[in-house]
Protein backbone atom coordinates (compact mmCIF):
# COMPACT_ATOMS: atom_id res chain seq x y z
CA UNK A 1 0.00 0.00 0.00
CA UNK A 2 1.34 3.43 -0.99
CA UNK A 3 1.13 6.66 0.96
CA UNK A 4 -1.21 9.25 -0.55
CA UNK A 5 0.36 12.36 -2.07
CA UNK A 6 -2.68 14.59 -2.18
CA UNK A 7 -5.65 15.45 0.00
CA UNK A 8 -8.70 16.97 -1.61
CA UNK A 9 -10.34 18.83 1.26
CA UNK A 10 -13.90 19.57 0.23
CA UNK A 11 -14.68 22.21 2.82
CA UNK A 12 -18.32 22.80 1.88
CA UNK A 13 -20.73 21.97 -0.92
CA UNK A 14 -22.34 25.41 -0.65
CA UNK A 15 -21.60 27.52 -3.72
CA UNK A 16 -22.61 30.91 -5.11
CA UNK A 17 -22.59 29.38 -8.61
CA UNK A 18 -25.07 26.90 -10.01
CA UNK A 19 -23.15 25.25 -12.86
CA UNK A 20 -25.01 22.36 -14.46
CA UNK A 21 -21.72 20.48 -14.98
CA UNK A 22 -20.91 20.36 -11.27
CA UNK A 23 -19.63 17.02 -10.01
CA UNK A 24 -20.85 17.60 -6.44
CA UNK A 25 -23.26 14.96 -5.19
CA UNK A 26 -26.99 15.28 -5.86
CA UNK A 27 -27.76 14.71 -2.15
CA UNK A 28 -25.93 17.82 -0.94
CA UNK A 29 -28.17 18.23 2.10
CA UNK A 30 -26.58 15.10 3.60
CA UNK A 31 -23.29 16.99 3.88
CA UNK A 32 -24.52 20.04 5.75
CA UNK A 33 -23.07 18.98 9.13
CA UNK A 34 -19.71 20.47 8.12
CA UNK A 35 -16.48 19.71 9.96
CA UNK A 36 -15.46 22.41 12.43
CA UNK A 37 -12.10 24.21 12.24
CA UNK A 38 -10.52 21.97 14.88
CA UNK A 39 -11.70 18.86 13.10
CA UNK A 40 -10.04 20.07 9.88
CA UNK A 41 -6.89 20.81 11.87
CA UNK A 42 -6.79 17.23 13.05
CA UNK A 43 -7.50 15.90 9.54
CA UNK A 44 -4.63 17.95 8.11
CA UNK A 45 -2.20 16.78 10.79
CA UNK A 46 -3.21 13.15 10.24
CA UNK A 47 -2.90 13.61 6.48
CA UNK A 48 0.62 15.01 6.91
CA UNK A 49 1.58 12.01 9.06
CA UNK A 50 0.20 9.72 6.37
CA UNK A 51 2.53 11.25 3.77
CA UNK A 52 0.22 13.79 2.12
CA UNK A 53 2.22 16.64 0.58
CA UNK A 54 -0.43 18.65 -1.22
CA UNK A 55 -3.70 19.97 0.08
CA UNK A 56 -6.33 21.07 -2.43
CA UNK A 57 -8.93 23.23 -0.74
CA UNK A 58 -12.11 22.85 -2.71
CA UNK A 59 -15.87 22.45 -2.46
CA UNK A 60 -18.41 23.88 -3.40
CA UNK A 61 -16.88 27.25 -2.76
CA UNK A 62 -14.19 27.07 -0.05
CA UNK A 63 -14.30 30.87 0.44
CA UNK A 64 -17.72 30.39 2.05
CA UNK A 65 -15.88 28.93 5.03
CA UNK A 66 -15.07 31.86 7.32
CA UNK A 67 -12.22 29.86 8.82
CA UNK A 68 -10.50 29.26 5.47
CA UNK A 69 -7.41 31.29 6.39
CA UNK A 70 -7.04 29.31 9.64
CA UNK A 71 -7.25 26.05 7.72
CA UNK A 72 -4.68 27.30 5.18
CA UNK A 73 -2.35 28.43 7.96
CA UNK A 74 -2.56 25.01 9.61
CA UNK A 75 -1.79 23.20 6.34
CA UNK A 76 1.06 25.59 5.65
CA UNK A 77 2.52 25.10 9.13
CA UNK A 78 2.44 21.35 8.54
CA UNK A 79 4.55 21.89 5.41
CA UNK A 80 1.78 21.04 2.93
CA UNK A 81 1.62 22.74 -0.46
CA UNK A 82 -1.76 24.48 -0.43
CA UNK A 83 -3.92 25.00 -3.48
CA UNK A 84 -7.19 26.95 -3.42
CA UNK A 85 -9.74 25.78 -5.98
CA UNK A 86 -12.26 28.58 -6.20
CA UNK A 87 -14.92 30.34 -8.24
CA UNK A 88 -13.29 33.56 -6.93
CA UNK A 89 -16.68 34.90 -5.90
CA UNK A 90 -15.80 36.32 -2.49
CA UNK A 91 -12.08 36.65 -3.19
CA UNK A 92 -11.88 40.32 -2.29
CA UNK A 93 -8.49 42.00 -1.92
CA UNK A 94 -8.52 41.87 1.92
CA UNK A 95 -9.54 38.22 1.85
CA UNK A 96 -6.79 37.46 -0.66
CA UNK A 97 -4.21 39.30 1.45
CA UNK A 98 -5.32 37.33 4.50
CA UNK A 99 -4.86 34.04 2.62
CA UNK A 100 -1.49 35.16 1.29
CA UNK A 101 -0.36 35.89 4.84
CA UNK A 102 -1.63 32.46 5.92
CA UNK A 103 0.76 30.87 3.44
CA UNK A 104 -1.50 29.83 0.55
CA UNK A 105 0.75 28.63 -2.30
CA UNK A 106 -1.42 28.54 -5.41
CA UNK A 107 -4.80 29.71 -6.64
CA UNK A 108 -6.97 28.09 -9.28
CA UNK A 109 -9.88 30.18 -10.48
CA UNK A 110 -12.68 28.80 -12.62
CA UNK A 111 -14.31 30.74 -15.39
CA UNK A 112 -17.20 29.49 -17.47
CA UNK A 113 -16.44 31.24 -20.80
CA UNK A 114 -14.43 34.13 -22.26
CA UNK A 115 -17.51 36.28 -22.80
CA UNK A 116 -19.24 37.80 -19.72
CA UNK A 117 -22.87 37.08 -20.61
CA UNK A 118 -22.18 33.47 -21.62
CA UNK A 119 -20.01 32.83 -18.57
CA UNK A 120 -22.65 34.29 -16.25
CA UNK A 121 -25.38 32.25 -17.90
CA UNK A 122 -23.46 29.00 -17.43
CA UNK A 123 -22.54 29.92 -13.84
CA UNK A 124 -26.16 30.84 -13.14
CA UNK A 125 -25.13 34.12 -11.51
CA UNK A 126 -23.32 37.35 -12.48
CA UNK A 127 -19.72 36.48 -11.68
CA UNK A 128 -17.48 36.98 -14.75
CA UNK A 129 -16.34 40.49 -13.87
CA UNK A 130 -15.56 39.59 -10.27
CA UNK A 131 -13.55 36.59 -11.44
CA UNK A 132 -11.44 38.73 -13.76
CA UNK A 133 -10.83 41.24 -10.95
CA UNK A 134 -9.84 38.44 -8.59
CA UNK A 135 -7.41 37.03 -11.17
CA UNK A 136 -5.76 40.46 -11.23
CA UNK A 137 -5.46 40.48 -7.43
CA UNK A 138 -3.96 36.98 -7.45
CA UNK A 139 -1.26 38.05 -9.91
CA UNK A 140 -0.63 41.31 -8.07
CA UNK A 141 -0.05 39.49 -4.80
CA UNK A 142 2.54 37.33 -6.54
CA UNK A 143 0.69 34.01 -6.60
CA UNK A 144 0.91 31.60 -9.47
CA UNK A 145 -2.48 31.54 -11.18
CA UNK A 146 -4.24 28.64 -12.84
CA UNK A 147 -7.35 29.44 -14.84
CA UNK A 148 -9.68 26.47 -15.05
CA UNK A 149 -12.43 26.12 -17.62
CA UNK A 150 -14.73 23.14 -17.68
CA UNK A 151 -15.55 22.47 -21.33
CA UNK A 152 -18.88 21.20 -22.63
CA UNK A 153 -21.18 21.52 -25.58
CA UNK A 154 -22.12 25.14 -24.78
CA UNK A 155 -18.61 26.60 -24.48
CA UNK A 156 -16.11 24.33 -26.22
CA UNK A 157 -16.42 26.31 -29.47
CA UNK A 158 -15.02 29.32 -27.59
CA UNK A 159 -11.76 27.68 -26.56
CA UNK A 160 -9.65 30.11 -28.62
CA UNK A 161 -11.23 33.04 -26.78
CA UNK A 162 -10.73 31.31 -23.45
CA UNK A 163 -7.02 30.86 -24.18
CA UNK A 164 -6.73 34.52 -25.15
CA UNK A 165 -8.40 35.52 -21.91
CA UNK A 166 -6.05 33.35 -19.88
CA UNK A 167 -3.12 35.00 -21.62
CA UNK A 168 -4.51 38.48 -20.97
CA UNK A 169 -4.95 37.89 -17.24
CA UNK A 170 -1.40 36.53 -17.04
CA UNK A 171 -2.27 32.97 -16.06
CA UNK A 172 0.68 30.67 -15.47
CA UNK A 173 -1.42 27.64 -16.31
CA UNK A 174 -4.71 27.12 -18.01
CA UNK A 175 -6.64 23.92 -17.53
CA UNK A 176 -9.16 23.14 -20.23
CA UNK A 177 -10.99 20.21 -18.74
CA UNK A 178 -13.74 18.47 -20.59
CA UNK A 179 -16.66 17.71 -18.30
CA UNK A 180 -16.49 14.49 -16.34
CA UNK A 181 -19.90 12.99 -15.93
CA UNK A 182 -20.54 12.66 -12.21
CA UNK A 183 -23.13 14.22 -9.92
CA UNK A 184 -25.02 17.05 -11.61
CA UNK A 185 -22.97 16.66 -14.79
CA UNK A 186 -24.19 13.09 -15.23
CA UNK A 187 -27.76 14.23 -14.79
CA UNK A 188 -27.16 16.86 -17.51
CA UNK A 189 -24.99 14.65 -19.71
CA UNK A 190 -27.12 14.65 -22.83
CA UNK A 191 -27.17 18.44 -22.88
CA UNK A 192 -23.44 18.81 -22.10
CA UNK A 193 -21.70 16.17 -24.21
CA UNK A 194 -20.05 17.86 -27.22
CA UNK A 195 -20.05 16.48 -30.74
CA UNK A 196 -17.03 14.87 -32.40
CA UNK A 197 -16.72 17.86 -34.75
CA UNK A 198 -16.62 20.27 -31.79
CA UNK A 199 -13.86 18.25 -30.13
CA UNK A 200 -11.76 18.06 -33.28
CA UNK A 201 -11.96 21.81 -33.77
CA UNK A 202 -11.03 22.46 -30.11
CA UNK A 203 -8.03 20.15 -30.31
CA UNK A 204 -6.62 22.01 -33.31
CA UNK A 205 -6.88 25.29 -31.38
CA UNK A 206 -5.32 23.81 -28.24
CA UNK A 207 -2.42 22.26 -30.12
CA UNK A 208 -1.58 25.56 -31.85
CA UNK A 209 -1.84 27.48 -28.55
CA UNK A 210 0.46 25.02 -26.78
CA UNK A 211 3.10 25.58 -29.40
CA UNK A 212 2.70 29.35 -29.37
CA UNK A 213 2.64 29.71 -25.57
CA UNK A 214 5.08 27.01 -24.60
CA UNK A 215 7.52 29.16 -22.67
CA UNK A 216 4.88 31.40 -21.14
CA UNK A 217 1.86 29.37 -20.07
CA UNK A 218 1.15 25.71 -19.42
CA UNK A 219 -1.86 24.55 -21.39
CA UNK A 220 -3.42 21.46 -19.88
CA UNK A 221 -6.13 19.80 -21.92
CA UNK A 222 -8.21 17.05 -20.34
CA UNK A 223 -9.74 14.82 -22.99
CA UNK A 224 -13.35 13.73 -22.66
CA UNK A 225 -13.19 10.06 -21.77
CA UNK A 226 -16.43 9.27 -23.60
CA UNK A 227 -14.50 9.76 -26.84
CA UNK A 228 -11.42 7.79 -25.80
CA UNK A 229 -10.62 4.21 -26.76
CA UNK A 230 -9.32 3.43 -23.30
CA UNK A 231 -10.48 4.72 -19.92
CA UNK A 232 -8.63 7.34 -17.90
CA UNK A 233 -6.27 6.11 -15.15
CA UNK A 234 -8.75 7.44 -12.62
CA UNK A 235 -7.00 8.99 -9.55
CA UNK A 236 -3.84 7.06 -10.52
CA UNK A 237 -5.54 3.95 -9.16
CA UNK A 238 -8.16 3.49 -6.46
CA UNK A 239 -6.90 4.68 -3.04
CA UNK A 240 -3.35 4.79 -4.33
CA UNK A 241 -2.23 8.43 -4.58
CA UNK A 242 -5.10 10.65 -3.45
CA UNK A 243 -7.82 10.85 -0.87
CA UNK A 244 -10.83 13.08 -0.41
CA UNK A 245 -12.47 14.31 2.75
CA UNK A 246 -16.02 15.57 2.20
CA UNK A 247 -17.55 18.54 4.08
CA UNK A 248 -19.04 16.27 6.77
CA UNK A 249 -15.86 14.25 7.27
CA UNK A 250 -16.44 11.22 5.06
CA UNK A 251 -13.20 9.85 3.63
CA UNK A 252 -13.20 8.65 0.03
CA UNK A 253 -10.66 7.73 -2.64
CA UNK A 254 -12.23 10.41 -4.86
CA UNK A 255 -15.15 12.81 -4.54
CA UNK A 256 -17.44 10.83 -6.84
CA UNK A 257 -17.06 7.67 -4.75
CA UNK A 258 -19.77 8.83 -2.37
CA UNK A 259 -22.23 7.34 -4.86
CA UNK A 260 -20.91 3.78 -4.45
CA UNK A 261 -22.63 1.25 -2.16
CA UNK A 262 -19.69 0.97 0.25
CA UNK A 263 -19.81 1.45 4.03
CA UNK A 264 -18.93 4.99 4.96
CA UNK A 265 -15.75 5.92 6.80
CA UNK A 266 -15.62 9.20 8.68
CA UNK A 267 -12.86 11.21 10.33
CA UNK A 268 -15.40 11.76 13.10
CA UNK A 269 -15.23 8.08 13.94
CA UNK A 270 -11.74 6.94 13.04
CA UNK A 271 -8.24 8.12 12.22
CA UNK A 272 -7.23 8.88 8.66
CA UNK A 273 -4.42 6.37 8.93
CA UNK A 274 -6.71 3.49 9.83
CA UNK A 275 -9.29 4.50 7.26
CA UNK A 276 -6.65 4.68 4.50
CA UNK A 277 -5.20 1.29 5.43
CA UNK A 278 -8.23 -0.76 6.37
CA UNK A 279 -11.63 0.68 5.59
CA UNK A 280 -13.63 -1.14 2.89
CA UNK A 281 -14.13 2.12 0.97
CA UNK A 282 -10.35 2.22 0.44
CA UNK A 283 -9.56 -1.49 0.09
CA UNK A 284 -12.50 -2.45 -2.17
CA UNK A 285 -10.72 -1.69 -5.46
CA UNK A 286 -7.12 -1.14 -4.43
CA UNK A 287 -4.61 -2.90 -6.67
CA UNK A 288 -5.68 -5.29 -9.42
CA UNK A 289 -7.08 -8.34 -7.57
CA UNK A 290 -10.68 -7.14 -7.81
CA UNK A 291 -10.57 -6.91 -11.60
CA UNK A 292 -12.85 -8.93 -13.83
CA UNK A 293 -12.04 -9.62 -17.45
CA UNK A 294 -11.30 -7.98 -19.83
CA UNK A 295 -9.17 -5.95 -17.34
CA UNK A 296 -7.71 -8.92 -15.47
CA UNK A 297 -5.89 -10.25 -18.54
CA UNK A 298 -5.25 -6.83 -20.12
CA UNK A 299 -1.74 -5.42 -20.63
CA UNK A 300 -3.03 -2.00 -19.66
CA UNK A 301 -4.33 -2.97 -16.21
CA UNK A 302 -1.43 -1.18 -14.48
CA UNK A 303 -1.77 1.81 -16.82
CA UNK A 304 -5.44 2.65 -16.44
CA UNK A 305 -6.38 0.49 -13.42
CA UNK A 306 -9.63 -0.51 -15.11
CA UNK A 307 -10.72 3.13 -15.43
CA UNK A 308 -13.20 4.70 -13.07
CA UNK A 309 -15.14 2.63 -10.52
CA UNK A 310 -17.72 5.37 -10.09
CA UNK A 311 -18.37 5.59 -13.82
CA UNK A 312 -18.72 1.80 -13.97
CA UNK A 313 -21.23 1.89 -11.11
CA UNK A 314 -23.20 4.83 -12.44
CA UNK A 315 -23.55 3.34 -15.92
CA UNK A 316 -23.89 -0.39 -15.13
CA UNK A 317 -24.93 -0.60 -11.47
CA UNK A 318 -21.80 -2.65 -10.67
CA UNK A 319 -18.68 -0.80 -9.50
CA UNK A 320 -16.46 -3.82 -10.20
CA UNK A 321 -17.08 -3.86 -13.95
CA UNK A 322 -14.64 -2.50 -16.52
CA UNK A 323 -15.20 1.22 -17.13
CA UNK A 324 -17.71 1.25 -20.03
CA UNK A 325 -15.63 3.97 -21.70
CA UNK A 326 -13.15 1.23 -22.69
CA UNK A 327 -13.89 -0.13 -26.17
CA UNK A 328 -13.11 -3.60 -24.78
CA UNK A 329 -15.80 -3.34 -22.09
CA UNK A 330 -18.87 -5.53 -22.61
CA UNK A 331 -20.88 -2.45 -21.56
CA UNK A 332 -19.25 -0.07 -24.03
CA UNK A 333 -22.58 0.23 -25.86
CA UNK A 334 -23.84 2.45 -23.00
CA UNK A 335 -21.18 5.05 -23.78
CA UNK A 336 -21.40 4.57 -27.54
CA UNK A 337 -25.13 5.29 -27.38
CA UNK A 338 -24.59 8.61 -25.56
CA UNK A 339 -21.88 9.58 -28.05
CA UNK A 340 -24.12 8.63 -30.95
CA UNK A 341 -26.93 10.81 -29.56
CA UNK A 342 -24.51 13.75 -29.19
CA UNK A 343 -23.62 13.44 -32.87
CA UNK A 344 -27.08 12.71 -34.31
CA UNK A 345 -28.35 15.12 -36.97
CA UNK A 346 -31.76 14.91 -35.31
CA UNK A 347 -30.43 16.19 -31.96
CA UNK A 348 -32.18 19.33 -30.69
CA UNK A 349 -29.92 22.40 -30.55
CA UNK A 350 -30.17 23.28 -26.89
CA UNK A 351 -31.40 20.66 -24.47
CA UNK A 352 -32.55 21.93 -21.08
CA UNK A 353 -30.03 21.99 -18.22
CA UNK A 354 -30.79 21.40 -14.55
CA UNK A 355 -28.67 23.83 -12.50
CA UNK A 356 -27.16 22.49 -9.31
CA UNK A 357 -28.66 24.21 -6.26
CA UNK A 358 -26.52 26.63 -4.26
CA UNK A 359 -26.66 24.27 -1.32
CA UNK A 360 -28.07 24.33 2.14
CA UNK A 361 -26.77 26.28 5.10
CA UNK A 362 -24.55 24.25 7.38
CA UNK A 363 -26.38 22.83 10.34
CA UNK A 364 -24.82 22.81 13.78
CA UNK A 365 -22.79 19.71 14.36
CA UNK A 366 -24.86 16.71 15.33
CA UNK A 367 -23.37 13.66 17.04
CA UNK A 368 -24.48 11.32 14.28
CA UNK A 369 -24.75 12.35 10.66
CA UNK A 370 -28.00 11.84 8.82
CA UNK A 371 -28.27 8.52 6.98
CA UNK A 372 -27.10 8.71 3.38
CA UNK A 373 -29.63 8.52 0.58
CA UNK A 374 -28.68 6.11 -2.14
CA UNK B 1 16.46 12.28 -11.97
CA UNK B 2 13.24 13.64 -13.31
CA UNK B 3 10.53 12.26 -15.57
CA UNK B 4 11.45 13.28 -19.08
CA UNK B 5 8.90 15.37 -20.92
CA UNK B 6 8.05 15.10 -24.57
CA UNK B 7 8.55 18.06 -26.82
CA UNK B 8 11.16 19.91 -24.83
CA UNK B 9 13.60 22.13 -26.62
CA UNK B 10 16.80 20.06 -26.87
CA UNK B 11 19.10 23.11 -26.85
CA UNK B 12 17.02 24.89 -24.27
CA UNK B 13 19.04 28.04 -24.73
CA UNK B 14 20.86 27.14 -21.51
CA UNK B 15 24.09 29.11 -21.22
CA UNK B 16 26.90 28.42 -18.76
CA UNK B 17 26.59 31.93 -17.29
CA UNK B 18 22.84 31.62 -16.61
CA UNK B 19 21.88 31.67 -12.95
CA UNK B 20 18.88 29.39 -12.53
CA UNK B 21 16.45 29.78 -9.67
CA UNK B 22 13.31 27.91 -8.68
CA UNK B 23 10.10 29.40 -10.06
CA UNK B 24 8.09 30.96 -7.29
CA UNK B 25 5.24 28.44 -7.63
CA UNK B 26 7.62 25.56 -7.03
CA UNK B 27 8.80 24.37 -3.65
CA UNK B 28 11.64 22.05 -2.73
CA UNK B 29 10.93 20.10 0.45
CA UNK B 30 11.76 16.88 2.21
CA UNK B 31 9.11 14.24 2.81
CA UNK B 32 9.63 12.61 6.18
CA UNK B 33 7.22 9.74 5.43
CA UNK B 34 9.10 8.77 2.27
CA UNK B 35 12.54 10.00 3.44
CA UNK B 36 13.05 11.55 0.01
CA UNK B 37 13.46 15.08 -1.34
CA UNK B 38 10.35 16.38 -3.09
CA UNK B 39 9.59 19.03 -5.66
CA UNK B 40 6.11 20.51 -5.24
CA UNK B 41 4.24 21.96 -8.22
CA UNK B 42 0.66 23.23 -8.35
CA UNK B 43 -0.85 19.88 -9.35
CA UNK B 44 2.12 17.53 -9.14
CA UNK B 45 4.63 16.09 -6.73
CA UNK B 46 8.00 14.96 -8.04
CA UNK B 47 9.96 12.56 -5.86
CA UNK B 48 13.64 13.39 -6.42
CA UNK B 49 16.83 11.47 -5.95
CA UNK B 50 19.83 12.93 -4.13
CA UNK B 51 21.57 14.50 -7.12
CA UNK B 52 18.31 15.97 -8.46
CA UNK B 53 17.70 17.63 -5.10
CA UNK B 54 21.31 18.87 -4.97
CA UNK B 55 20.95 20.55 -8.36
CA UNK B 56 17.70 22.22 -7.33
CA UNK B 57 19.19 23.41 -4.06
CA UNK B 58 21.86 25.17 -6.07
CA UNK B 59 19.19 26.87 -8.21
CA UNK B 60 19.24 29.91 -5.93
CA UNK B 61 19.72 32.70 -8.48
CA UNK B 62 23.39 33.05 -7.46
CA UNK B 63 25.14 29.91 -8.75
CA UNK B 64 25.74 29.81 -12.51
CA UNK B 65 25.07 26.72 -14.60
CA UNK B 66 28.84 26.22 -14.88
CA UNK B 67 29.20 26.31 -11.09
CA UNK B 68 26.33 23.88 -10.57
CA UNK B 69 27.85 21.45 -13.08
CA UNK B 70 31.22 21.72 -11.35
CA UNK B 71 29.72 21.25 -7.90
CA UNK B 72 27.75 18.16 -8.95
CA UNK B 73 30.84 16.76 -10.63
CA UNK B 74 32.72 17.18 -7.36
CA UNK B 75 29.98 15.58 -5.25
CA UNK B 76 29.13 12.69 -7.56
CA UNK B 77 31.72 11.29 -9.92
CA UNK B 78 28.85 9.58 -11.72
CA UNK B 79 26.88 12.66 -12.78
CA UNK B 80 28.26 14.05 -16.04
CA UNK B 81 27.81 17.72 -16.90
CA UNK B 82 25.56 16.92 -19.86
CA UNK B 83 23.08 15.22 -17.57
CA UNK B 84 22.98 18.20 -15.24
CA UNK B 85 22.40 20.55 -18.17
CA UNK B 86 19.66 18.30 -19.59
CA UNK B 87 17.98 18.10 -16.20
CA UNK B 88 17.98 21.90 -15.93
CA UNK B 89 16.78 22.28 -19.52
CA UNK B 90 13.81 20.03 -18.84
CA UNK B 91 12.94 21.97 -15.71
CA UNK B 92 13.18 25.27 -17.57
CA UNK B 93 10.89 23.87 -20.30
CA UNK B 94 8.41 22.87 -17.61
CA UNK B 95 8.76 26.34 -16.06
CA UNK B 96 9.90 24.95 -12.70
CA UNK B 97 13.19 26.79 -13.04
CA UNK B 98 13.71 30.33 -14.32
CA UNK B 99 16.90 31.68 -15.85
CA UNK B 100 18.57 34.99 -15.29
CA UNK B 101 21.74 35.86 -17.18
CA UNK B 102 24.49 36.22 -14.62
Amino acid sequence: MDSPFGLLAELTYRCPLACAYCSNPLNMADYSAELATDEWRRVLAEAGDLGVLQCHLSGGEPLLRRDLAEIVAEAHDLGLYTNLVTSAVGLSRPRAEQLRAAGLDHVQISIQADEPAISDRIAGTPSWRRKIEAMGVVKELGWPLTVNVVLHRNNIDRVAGVLELAEEVGADRVELANTQYYGWALRNRDALLPSRAQLRAAEVVVRAARERLRNRMDVIYVLPDYYSRYPKPCMGGWASRQLTVTPNGDVLPCPAAQSLPLPRASVREDTLERIWAESPVMTAFRGTDWMPNPCRSCDRRELDFGGCRCQAFQLTGDAARTDPVCHLSPDHGLVAKAVEAANADSRADALPLIPRPHGVRPSPRTPTAAPRRR
Amino acid sequence: MYPSTAGTDPGGGLSTSDTPRLARHVRLTFCRTRQRPILQLPETVVVLNGSGADILELCDGRHTVAEIVAELGARYQTVPGDEVRQFLTRLVARRCVELADG
